[in-house]
């Protein structure tokens, strides 16, 4: 043996493998082990799917109760066809896992705060976030209720779960999908739980934008004093056009809320202003454009005679998509739709009775009480002239190659304390404040979702919604029987005008919610006499409804004009009328405000490009379809006209504030020219007037337009620049600069990264017509042709004929393509 | 002949241990190892017997993959790699790497032995 030669070959060898064998950092969450990511059977190549797999299997599951049989359809949607509901929920877990098991697993961290665990210590800031919000705490107190008091939902989700781990317990770890890879870390069990956290993260992405917003508004005011505060961010909208049409009465309110004597002193502050002392970021908030259009249009508009509804979910656009299509046909009910991967149920569809659909209602449902505690030990906090003790909540963060972060989380009567000595962040700014959320209370929401999968006409919707409490959504319904209907339903807070805005103070019982207004005060709408019901997240009601519905900025107005100016007068409608509604790109916020600019302009007194680039506004036809450029420059000239008229209230603070409602600018033009808070308050030798502003706008502006012409971005598509985000937001995994129209107050709702997750378009004849699709595939594996095969279609504006069939039908049906057998064995 | 009938030994027989997925992907440098003792030739033969056959099995399993593929995720993870989208250069590094290895462990099993 030649001793020296095989001792320096083996010390290199070995050090080879083990190089190749650690994560290489490529930036991010990226950091495979690089020999195990390139070998041909176990890493990445063992992810790149046939083009023609043939997706036919035959699964023995001992826990199954029968035989199911599932047949996929050309673009890959599973139809269950099983013999009673909880085996439909085991296969739809199995086939959510198969098709989206990362995804689940990842989105599932999040919400849990378990990020930093496979991420490491760069993550650590989102995990205290959401640990500190209470989304674990409230997960368990939804599990333990439905453990201990709801049967069926457990036995639903028990299903759903053991389908999950069914497929795990069978995937060899070559199979696992392309990203634990490419990130370097393992599945692992599915539980119950998992579901709850999903829906949790739901009610945080859908009503969480309180836990910044009533920081940022309080800053807000404490910086400008109420007065100011509230003419710049008022809550008068004069164009608002309500989901429930405007003259309707309202019953008495069965709770009167009653404002504390003193608030105005203590809660608006309405003598003071107080400084702010610097602070630095922000955290993480949902995006403000999460929202969505539904409506229902009656017998009466259509060309059938029969309803046809609509609905369109505004969410952030990731793949893999939040949704996965399904059909799910049993005994007991066949009903079709958009699932959301670790959730049992379809959740926006329709069965062969009535569709369904939801919007955001926006309410607000999260209140921040600033504790007074007595010691830095925070044991005793002050409220009502006595000592009140919390009890702590520990909560472990693990974190990859670190130390364990533990937080020590004081519970108060309000909730948990998120911000405290601990825990601060540049908006909480030293207070101690303890959060009040109605997500934070057991929930049975995956149970209106399991009821309205068999509901079959509108008392069993109502029945169904009845149970629904975070986060409030619009639910829209449509009956074959003809019947359409909208309600607004959730734990809504009785309020009184402005509770809740801000921090209040969480010395004092009278700062309390006084109770949750009853489901039979909630605004609703059945059968009206325009011939349809609609809702796009604007305020449900108008100022008759006896309680307060919450800030103007959570209700975007626009959208709501556009559906509901659409949508009236007409008749003869069809579900492709519905389609072409759904994908309007009409700008109906530009309609109303280009001559309310336009009055502020004197040609005269600009540039001339400025003139060119207002005359190319003004030629403009209104639509933001993705060639025009007009949009471009209107929203440029807009944004920063209103950096002209409010920059200077808000340029002295040391913390990003608020910036006020487009509409309020808007609507302040054509109410008076003669606007105050127009003149610039840094320029103490000039008074400026809407004019000035207007000119100064449109100057800079121009600039901005000039420099994105001479790159050829003028045009909306690429100026807007539309994506479709990978969940790790690495750029080859997602999709890029689609070209597609719409935006912010379009129906066609598509920003840069938000916008409607799902179309639905369903007609309520005998044999249901239904069309759909969203922005994915569904295949959530990078290497598989349908990852993202629906995405093109999606932009252009076109749908799928949705296939909704019995077994004996769907089996021969031309677009079946495969066949999966799941087998209870003989034992 | 030998060298011939080894580099195929070792691409059989690294494949046959990668169906095993529960062990390290890095189990062909054990079986090279064990092999290039058993039946010793030349170290410069050896590394290059070794390198062949990973290398090759690699290349051409990545190959036959990528193929059936139309490329979709090679083109992407040559992205995020770095290498220029191209898949072609991916499945070259994807065989080096497995080259490299290949040799090196069969090298290293070169030298226990003197070949007959």
């Amino acid at each position: 043996m030649r001793i020296v030669p095989f001792l320096v070959s083996a010390t290199v060898t070995a050090g080879l493998v083990f190089t190749l064998n650690i994560q290489l950092k490529l930036g991010g969450t990226k950091a495979p082990r690089l020999g195990y990511f390139l070998s041909p059977q176990h890493g990445f190549w063992k992810n790149a799917e046939k083009v023609n797999t043939n997706f036919d299997a035959s699964i023995l599951a001992n826990d199954l109760k029968g035989d199911v049989d599932v047949y996929m359809d050309d673009r890959l949607v599973p139809h269950i066809y099983a013999d009673n509901d909880e085996d439909a929920y085991y296969v739809q877990g199995y086939l959510h896992a198969k098709y989206r098991l990362w995804q689940m697993d990842f989105q599932t961290r999040v919400a849990a705060g378990r990020l930093s665990e496979v991420a490491g210590a760069d993550k650590l800031s989102i995990d205290r976030f959401f640990r500190r919000l209470g989304m674990v705490y409230g997960a368990e107190q939804t599990e333990a209720y439905i453990n201990e008091k709801n049967p069926v939902m457990k036995a639903t989700v028990d299903a759903y779960t053991a389908g999950v781990n069914a497929y795990l317990k069978q995937l060899a770890p070559e199979d696992v999908p392309f990203e634990y890879k490419l990130m370097n870390f393992e599945p692992e069990s599915w539980t119950p739980k998992k579901t709850y956290l999903f829906l949790m993260f739901m009610s945080y992405d859908l009503t969480g934008r309180s836990a910044s917003a009533d920081l940022q508004l309080t800053n807000t005011r404490d910086y400008l004093g109420y007065d100011l505060f509230d003419q710049l961010y008022t809550n008068q909208q004069d164009s608002l056009d309500p989901i429930i049409p405007i003259g309707t009465t309202y019953a008495e309110p069965s709770i009167v809320p009653i404002k504390p004597l003193e608030s105005d002193m203590v809660y608006l502050k309405k003598t003071q202003q107080v400084d702010i002392a610097k602070l630095v970021e922000s955290p993480e908030a949902p995006d403000p454009n999460n929202g969505s259009n539904n409506w229902a249009v009656g017998g009466t508009m259509t060309k059938s005679g029969r309803p046809i509804l609509a609905s369109d979910p505004h969410l952030g656009l990731n793949l893999p998509s939040l949704w996965y299509e399904v059909q799910i046909t049993t005994p007991t009910h066949s009903t079709y739709g958009a699932s959301f991967p670790g959730s049992p149920a379809v959740i926006i569809g329709f069965n062969d009775s009535l569709a369904w659909g939801v919007t955001n209602a926006g309410r607000d449902v999260l209140d921040y009480y600033e504790l007074k505690f007595k010691d830095t030990t925070q044991n005793e906090y002050w409220f009502n002239g006595n000592w009140k003790s919390v009890t702590k909540r520990v909560e472990v963060i693990k974190v990859k190659d670190s130390a364990d972060v533990i937080e020590n989380i004081a519970m108060s009567h309000y909730g948990p304390v998120m911000f405290d000595a601990y825990y601060q962040n540049s908006q909480s700014n030293g207070r101690n404040l303890a959060v009040k959320w109605t997500a934070h209370n057991a929930s049975t929401g995956v149970e209106t979702f399991y009821q309205l999968n068999r509901a079959k006409n509108i008392d069993d919707y109502s029945k169904a919604i009845q149970l629904w409490k975070c986060p409030g959504q619009n639910f829209v319904v449509a009956t074959k029987t003809g019947d359409i209907a909208i309600k607004q339903q959730g734990d809504f807070v009785a309020r009184w005008d402005r509770q809740g805005d801000f921090i209040m103070p969480g010395t004092d019982s009278a700062y309390d919610w006084q109770g949750i207004i009853p489901f039979q005060e909630n605004p609703m709408i059945l059968n009206p006499a325009r011939g349809f019901v609609s809702s796009a997240n604007q305020k449900s009601t108008d100022a008759s409804y006896p309680y307060y519905l919450g800030t103007a900025s959570s209700f975007p107005l626009y959208r709501g004009i556009s559906v509901n100016q659409q949508l009236t007068g007409r008749t003869q409608v069809t579900a492709q009328d519905m389609q072409a509604l759904q994908t309007n790109n009409y700008n109906v916020f530009a309609q109303q405000a280009r001559p309310a600019l336009m009055k502020f302009v004197e040609m005269n007194t600009l540039s001339t490009e400025a003139q060119r680039m207002v005359g190319m506004m003004t030629q403009w036809n209104l639509y933001n379809d993705p060639s025009e450029k007009g949009i471009t420059i209107f929203k440029l000239i807009w944004d920063s006209v209103e950096n002209a008229v409010w920059g200077d209230e808000l340029a002295g603070a040391l913390i990003p504030l608020t910036k006020p409602e487009s509409f309020v600018l808007l609507e302040q033009m054509n109410r008076d020219s003669n606007y105050r808070v127009a003149d610039d308050i840094r320029t103490k030798d000039k008074v400026e007037s809407l004019k000035d502003q207007v000119r100064i706008g449109i100057e800079k502006a121009t600039l901005k337009c000039l420099a994105l012409e001479k790159e050829n971005k003028l045009s909306w598509e690429t100026f807007k620049a539309t994506r479709v985000l990978h969940l790790t937001k690495i750029p080859v995994l997602s999709r890029l600069n689609l070209s597609i129209g719409g935006g912010t107050n379009i129906i066609n709702a598509t920003g840069e990264n938000n916008g409607p997750s799902w179309r639905m378009v369903v007609h309520l004849t005998d044999e249901i017509e239904a069309y759909g699709l969203y922005p994915g595939g569904q295949s959530g594996n990078p290497g598989s042709p349908y990852y993202d095969s629906f995405i093109n279609y999606w932009a252009a504006g076109k749908y799928y004929r949705l296939l909704f069939l019995p077994k004996e039908k769907l089996k021969q049906h031309e677009r079946t393509k495969w066949h999966i057998q799941f087998k209870k064995s003989v034992a | 002949m030998k060298f011939i009938l080894l580099i195929v030994l070792v691409a059989l027989v690294t494949y046959a241990i990668g169906i095993y997925g529960n062990l390290p992907w890095w189990s062909f440098v054990v079986t090279n190892l064990i092999i290039a003792i058993a039946l010793p030739i030349k170290p410069l033969q050896s590394f290059i017997a070794g390198a062949l056959g990973v290398g090759a099995l690699w290349a051409g399993l990545a190959f036959g993959i990528d193929l059936a593929n139309n490329h979709i995720l090679s083109t992407k993870v040559a992205q995020i790699l770095p290498l220029g989208g191209s898949y072609i250069a991916l499945i070259a590094v994807t065989a080096l790497v497995g080259a490299l290895l290949g040799g090196l462990a069969s090298l290293t099993g070169s030298f226990v032995r003197k070949p007959e």
